[in-house]
């Protein structure tokens, strides 16, 4: 087995872009548990991280929109946003096209992969990856799941995509860690941006750390939007590394509802025992 | 389906330097290159974040035009904010 760790953690541009705007205390906590997490990370030795984000028409639009896209490129570009809407300089992000692609090789025996050759990451990708590769030093993989415009993929296909990945992951000899991100309940740039609905995400969460197959793919796309909002349907980050570590729990490290992030900021890790 | 190609026009305005450049120097000749309506059109020209908001614009690529017309962050979702109570709450594709 060569799948080394798995988790999961938030994504919101506002977790390094209104850094100063938040309360202290729970900025620190999280920031605390975000960097344990880069901690363990580099613990495992890793060659190669999988990153599993739902990008916001950075570089997939509604004219070709993928459901499911790995990179193979050399390199990519990021953040596509300023620097003082994000806090994170412009940087070159290493990728690893050659295992990029043979993970997808055995992946696409499963599932339907898009591909794409050139990707400038927005906060998405680069905003888990200024606290996990702050040195920007590690290959990355990055996965991306429309989780914007419907048509979406079902849960369950995420969750196939996740066991794929697996399959693939343990096919190679390289160290390799899948961290899924995104938000659990947010209401990103609406006027409602800053709600969070704790008691779902708790909910949520208690049922992604015992990685209850059945509980977390039993929602609809529309019960999510009505009670998670537009941004909950990025769930399918974290039910991927679900369906990648199935039969196998985690423990929350950290999870603070923090408004002017817009987001419930939340570090799980897995286990990635076979 | 109109509103597709206002949110292209934002998400080509987002990632293209020279998009954002044309639409500095002359928006009406560049807004002409979209099959936009003429409440479209016409809440373009008036930065109008509200009443693009109303329309159905994609908020993750309307906060960005925002960004680029001057809007703090606070400012923009106060501008929804009344947009929404004025024209009406958006109504997505589901």
């Amino acid at each position: 087995m060569t799948l080394v760790m798995a988790g999961a953690i938030s994504h919101a541009p506002g977790i390094t872009g209104r850094e100063k705007m938040a309360p202290e205390d729970k900025k620190t906590r999280y920031y605390d548990a975000c960097y344990r997490f880069r901690d363990h990370l580099w613990d495992q030795k890793p060659d190669a991280l999988v990153l599993v984000s739902a990008e916001h028409f950075g570089n997939f639009f509604m004219d070709k929109m993928p459901t499911f896209c790995i990179g193979l490129a050399d390199d990519y570009q990021g953040p596509i946003e300023t620097e003082e809407f994000l806090n994170i300089p412009k940087t070159t992000i290493p990728g690893a096209p050659e295992l990029a692609r043979r993970i997808a090789d055995v992946a696409m025996q499963e599932v339907d992969l898009g591909y794409s050759q050139e990707w400038s990451f927005d906060h998405g990708f680069m905003v888990p990856l200024a606290f996990l590769t702050p040195k920007w030093d590690l290959p990355i993989i990055p996965l991306n799941i429309n989780c914007q415009v419907p048509p979406l993929a079902p849960l369950q296909r995420c969750h196939a995509l996740g066991k794929a990945l697996r399959k693939a992951i343990d096919a190679q000899p390289e160290r390799i860690a899948l961290i899924g991100c995104g938000g659990i309940s947010h209401w990103p740039a609406t006027p409602d941006s800053g709600k969070i609905n704790e008691e779902w995400d708790r909910a949520f969460l208690e049922d992604f750390v015992a990685n209850k197959t059945d509980r977390l793919l039993r929602y609809s796309n529309d019960e999510i939007y009505r009670d998670a909002g537009p941004g909950g349907q990025e769930v399918r980050t974290f039910i991927t590394v679900a369906g990648a570590v199935e039969g196998h729990g985690g423990e929350l490290w950290c999870y603070e509802a923090i408004p002017i992030f817009a987001v419930g900021c939340t570090v799980v890790n897995m286990d990635v025992a076979a | 389906m109109s509103v597709y190609y206002l949110d292209k026009l934002m998400y080509q305005l987002n990632r293209d330097p020279m998009v954002q450049a044309r639409y500095k120097e002359d928006r009406e000749a560049l807004l002409e290159e979209y099959r936009l309506t003429d409440e479209e059109r016409q809440a373009v020209l008036d930065e109008d974040i509200g009443k693009l908001y109303s329309l159905g614009n994609q908020p993750q690529l309307l906060m960005h035009f925002a960004a680029l017309v001057g809007y703090a962050w606070m400012d923009y979702i106060e501008a929804m904010r009344v947009g929404a109570e004025k024209y009406g709450e958006p109504q997505y594709q589901r």
